[in-house]
């Protein structure tokens, strides 16, 4: 199946959000998601399905003003 | 002063962008003796862990956390930015910045203040980011908001304070709501003048950042957001045009 991560193409093999996490090596990092614009908390990740073409965006802390 | 419930260690809230190094951040932080820090979400490349290093950085600081919404322009993307900082940060404070202009990164009061009703309705605590407007805080105030964010001048300019009469007036209309300059502050006599015109707190990040020596300037920040406190409380004299001799007039010696 072929999505956007961060906007950049990826082939991945896994149905869910907690599964791509895992699959891209994000483990136990600190991060927040994102699908097609929406946030998905956490605590949703492992039921969520990710459909052909999704935009997924995976955010981590950062300096900030 | 409290905000949303929280009496801050200090007046001074501190960014954390734009630092020669992690080390140096982390000492402007302790030489500031911030009372707040300013934090924000980014893209992270895959295998980099450099957000995961700095979040550890931060938690040993041991300084609350205030994150934003920098870089959002509609309120979609600042509600769906402060979601994730809430799950991230695990905190339901938000510095919300809607840009509504790119070259002085104004922030755009409509969006702003719908946003802010959004947020605030879901629980969240808002810092929001606004211009120095009047009938935009009271209606800031109206969507939730208990702290409001004027700028000084334009984010990054250093410029200080571009509109007195303008913050002033935002003061003496609003005095119980606790008042923070954030944005365009360059040097610590700006900072002074701040608190010397009763605000509560002000946010800093590029003038500590880019200065030769941060560490130093954030010593300097503190120090002159502790004299603007201090002597708005002292009660300052009125501005008058012409001269009053300090000097006793009476008993003087005729000597022409």
């Amino acid at each position: 199946m072929r999505i956007l991560v961060n906007e950049e193409p990826r082939e991945i093999t896994t149905a869910t959000l907690a599964g791509l996490l895992d699959e891209l090596g994000y483990g136990d990092a600190r991060v927040a998601t994102a699908v097609d614009g929406a946030f998905v908390p956490a605590s949703r990740r492992a039921s969520w399905t990710i459909d052909e073409g999704a935009r997924i965006e995976i955010l981590a802390p950062m300096q900030g003003g | 002063m409290l905000f949303y419930g929280t009496e801050l260690s200090s007046r001074l809230m501190l960014g954390t962008a734009q630092y020669p190094s992690p080390g140096i951040l982390a000492d402007a932080v302790r030489a500031a003796q911030a009372g707040v820090v300013t934090v924000s979400l980014r893209r992270e490349s895959v295998g980099s862990r450099a957000g995961q290093a700095f979040w550890s950085l931060i938690r040993d600081l041991g300084v609350p956390v205030l994150p934003n919404t920098a870089g959002c322009h509609t309120v979609k993307e600042a509600v769906t930015t402060a979601h994730m900082a809430r799950e991230v940060f695990e905190t339901d404070w938000i510095k919300l910045e809607v840009i509504g202009e790119s070259d002085t990164l104004q922030p755009d009061m409509f969006a702003l203040v719908e946003a802010a009703r959004i947020l605030s309705e879901d629980g969240f605590k808002v810092f929001p980011y606004m211009t120095e407007d009047l009938v935009g805080a009271e209606r800031l105030l109206r969507a939730g908001c208990r702290v409001l964010m004027p700028w000084g001048a334009p984010i990054g300019s250093g410029k200080g304070l571009n509109n007195v009469f303008g913050l002033r007036a935002l003061r003496a209309h609003f005095p119980d709501v606790p008042l923070v300059v954030d944005a365009g502050i360059g040097l610590p006599s700006h900072a002074a003048q701040a608190m010397e015109l009763g605000y509560d707190a002000v946010l800093i990040n590029t003038a500590v950042a880019q200065a030769g020596d941060p560490a130093q300037m954030a010593a300097a920040f503190r120090l002159a957001v502790e004299a603007g406190l201090i002597a708005r409380a002292a009660d300052p004299m009125e501005q008058r045009d012409m001269a009053a001799p300090s000097t006793p007039v009476l008993g003087r010696a005729v000597l022409a």
